[in-house]
């Protein structure tokens, strides 16, 4: 599961990603193995998606989102 | 101690480090680019206790020393660069106290290439209402630094942080974290084949492949006894880097901060419910665009009236107060004109500044992004090209440099390159009148009027253009840009007036000066082919005049005969005929064609020309489409404005460039002459072609 498939208000854990497909400045901003990202709101058309990882509030396509794995915390 | 000291500001986007800027040099700044390239370049100079002055640079947003922009890049060279004459004494991290932990990452790169760094922590008055405290002895300790708790709002903390400064000499400049922890054995190679250089300069200059002095990555990797490491390996030891400053900074954060969880927090959720909301969202987005467009096409007319009508009484005023004779007619029908055609511009772009501005400051902009991305991406846009798009029905210089906020530069390139389709409007006065002679004021079903639905068409027409040349270029340029799209999305804030004034100030500015230079001596040259000729005919139009039509003309209509025909026979009226058998296919004649010509410089002036030549004086609308009304084809016969001439220019005149200051400001944000001429050659093409395939198939 990849924080693409998260649902509007759901939270996961980041697992790992394909590191080379991850932009590093993802990670510069805080998307993180162990961290958890909530997904806040999915823009019109399913893309891009708005995401606040441990406090940190962006939006990234969805292509990049589906390179991240998770683990939904229930 | 020298009397002036350098100090690099720098920091993440939306911290308010612009903020803290205008805070510690007030006025006192000015923007340039760096040499070379079309980054904005913030300078000033602030007073310190004890006589000392700071030089401050404002070094563009940045969320790490990984540059992936040409922005960040910038600041990786300065900052690895000793000998640079900015090279900063001390550098001011200016960070904001909800994004601590992201912003500290920043802070200890810096701290590691050994430059005495000081932390500024900004926006400390909403600590109390997030719930955020900070141990800030604990922190200084922990990041050997010193911490300067400040409020760009509040325009608290600045002196103590101006005090910090003075005393740069006192912070520690040993690094925080040990970056050569993750990968012992390669940065023990490194430093034995480099024993003077800083390990974490090294590791810069390799991952960021930058120059500075002599050293060089390739020179790294080819000295002996070192073995270079893959690409991809490379970016998994930074991404390890990036973890290893993480957990330093979470260790770091769980003792000396606090967060209480259940302060408020839902302003923000709040807001985004609707300003995101996939249908109140688009709602609110065009109902701001529509106040905008609003603002800067009805709210300007009023101030550029008042520019026009100024300027106009200035030439009067000096053609009558000056003695007569050539300098005199420089000034006032050359240079002051000129100057006015500068000027009249001020108002839009300020207006449009100021909304943009306001747009930014409060956190807005990044919403938009979010909702009109996907739908821009399909054109090779991105959702920050929608702004530019918009403001160009108003007009495209400042359109134009609406775009620096893309920082993809093939999508920057794009949205400048097709910006100058949409209407703006200058276009509307050719418009009106032309649609005036060749569109009956009929209604169609009833309801709609066909000179409205003209019209409209028209802009819808400038819109589908420019997107769908989007999508061409798109297609067409092999530019490697980024393949990613990463965007924060700030804290709603409420603008803060200073920083929206300045930053109008500014833009309009470096529009004053950057592209008026090119435009008034445009109009110098446009004012010399105009007012002289080479024949006789032109020295003696008041003769020819008086034997075609005796001595009998009213004074009035006598100067507007000789005005006709000394344009006529002027170098411009020459061009204008030499060009006619190239328009005659689109269905004009050499008047048009002159008209045409002229057009070039700004389109506004196709329907003063075409009064000059059509000698009416008075400028009345009336007069003016009454006598083209009456002019005949020379080679066809019937009315030259006929249904087919008319929308073959209206094509012309809604896809052709035709605007010498767009050009003008095109090559200032390119910088380079490529872009302009092609848009000046491909957009004109495209005009020609389509105004030539509308006459020959309606004729």
């Amino acid at each position: 599961m990849t924080i693409a498939d998260l649902k509007r208000g759901q939270r996961g854990i980041i697992k790992t990603f394909e590191n080379d497909n991850v932009p590093l400045k993802l990670l510069e901003m805080g998307c993180l193995p162990g961290n958890e990202v909530e997904l806040v709101q999915i823009a019109p058309f399913k893309d891009p998606l708005y995401l606040n990882i441990n406090g940190s509030h962006l939006a990234i396509r969805r292509d990049t989102a589906m390179q991240i794995e998770i683990e939904v915390v229930k | 101690m020298p009397k002036q000291i350098n100090v690099a500001l720098i920091g993440n986007p939306n911290t308010g480090k612009t903020s803290v800027f205008n805070h510690l040099t007030g006025l006192n700044q000015q923007v340039g680019n760096y040499p070379g390239i079309t980054v904005e370049k913030k300078e000033g100079i602030c007073k310190l206790p004890r006589g000392l002055k700071a030089h401050i640079i404002d070094l563009p947003g940045t969320y790490s020393l990984n540059a992936s922009s040409l922005d960040e890049n910038l600041v990786i060279e300065l900052l690895l660069n000793k000998n640079d004459k900015d090279y900063p004494d001390v550098a001011v991290v200016v960070s904001d106290v909800e994004n601590l932990k992201r912003n500290l990452l920043l802070f200890t790169q810096i701290k590691d290439l050994g430059i005495p760094t000081i932390l500024a922590v900004n926006m400390a008055d909403r600590m109390e209402r997030k719930g955020i405290s900070l141990e800030i002895e604990l922190l200084e300790k922990r990041l050997k630094t010193k911490i300067a708790l400040v409020s760009a709002r509040k325009k608290t903390g600045i002196e103590n942080l101006k005090e910090l400064i003075t005393q740069y000499g006192t912070i520690s400049t040993e690094p925080c974290v040990n970056s050569s922890s993750i990968d012992p054995t390669y940065f023990d190679r490194l430093r034995k084949a480099f024993p003077n250089q800083s390990l974490y300069k090294l590791w810069l200059v390799i991952t960021q492949d930058v120059n500075f002095g002599n050293l060089n990555r390739n020179k790294i990797e080819h000295t002996n006894g070192f073995s270079p490491k893959k690409k991809s390996d490379l970016k998994r030891l930074q991404q390890k880097e990036t973890i290893v400053r993480y957990q330093f900074i979470n260790g770091i954060l769980k003792e000396a901060m606090t967060v209480d969880v259940n302060a408020a927090k839902d302003l923000r959720s709040r807001l985004d419910r609707i300003l995101t909301h996939k249908i109140w969202g688009y709602v609110i987005f065009f109902s701001i665009m529509l106040l905008i467009f609003q603002a800067i096409y009805d709210w300007s007319s009023y101030p550029m009236d008042f520019i026009d009508n100024t300027f106009a009484s200035l030439s009067e005023w000096i053609k009558t107060s000056l003695p007569p004779g050539v300098f005199t007619n420089l000034i006032s029908e050359g240079i002051i004109p000129g100057l006015g055609g500068i000027v009249i511009f001020i108002p839009q772009i300020a207006f449009l500044f100021f909304f943009i501005s306001l747009l930014e400051e409060s956190g807005y902009m990044s919403r938009v992004v979010f909702l009109m991305d996907r739908i821009m991406r399909r054109f090779g846009l991105s959702g920050k090209s929608v702004v530019p798009l918009v403001s160009g029905t108003a007009c495209a210089i400042p359109a134009v440099m609406a775009t620096r906020n893309i920082e993809d530069w093939k999508e920057r390139l794009i949205t400048i390159l097709v910006v100058p389709f949409t209407t703006c409007s200058a276009r509307l006065p050719v418009y009106l009148i032309i649609i005036a002679l060749v569109i009956p004021d009929e209604r169609f079903l009833g309801v709609f009027n066909l000179q409205g639905i003209t019209l409209m068409l028209l802009y819808l027409l400038g819109f589908g253009m420019s997107v769908f040349s989007a999508w061409i270029l798109n297609k067409i340029l092999k530019i490697k840009s980024k393949t990613y799209f990463v965007i924060e999305m700030p804290d709603y804030k409420l603008p803060m007036l200073k920083n929206v004034g300045i930053n109008v100030v500014e833009k309009t500015k470096s529009f004053v000066f950057g592209a008026g230079k090119i435009i008034l001596a445009i109009s110098i040259i446009l004012w010399v082919l105009a007012s002289y000729g080479p024949t006789d005919d032109f020295d003696n139009a008041e003769e020819i005049v008086t034997e075609r039509y005796g001595e009998n003309l009213a004074p009035k209509d006598f100067e507007n005969q000789v005005a006709s025909v000394k344009l006529e026979n002027s170098y411009i009226g020459l061009m204008g005929k030499g060009i006619e058998p190239i328009v005659q296919p689109l269905g004009y004649d050499w008047k048009i064609g002159i008209a045409i010509v002229s057009s070039f410089a700004a389109r506004e002036v196709f329907v003063g020309t075409l009064a000059t030549i059509y000698s009416v004086g008075s400028g009345e609308e009336k007069t003016i489409k009454n006598r083209m009304a009456a002019e005949v084809n020379p080679i066809l016969g019937g009315p030259l404005f006929n249904f087919a001439s008319g929308i073959s220019l209206l094509l012309f005149y809604a896809f052709a460039m035709q605007c010498m200051s767009t050009l003008a400001i095109v090559k200032k944000e390119t910088n380079s002459w490529k872009w302009p001429i092609l848009q000046l050659v491909i957009m004109t093409g495209i005009a020609y072609v389509a105004a030539l395939a509308a006459f020959q198939f309606l004729k």
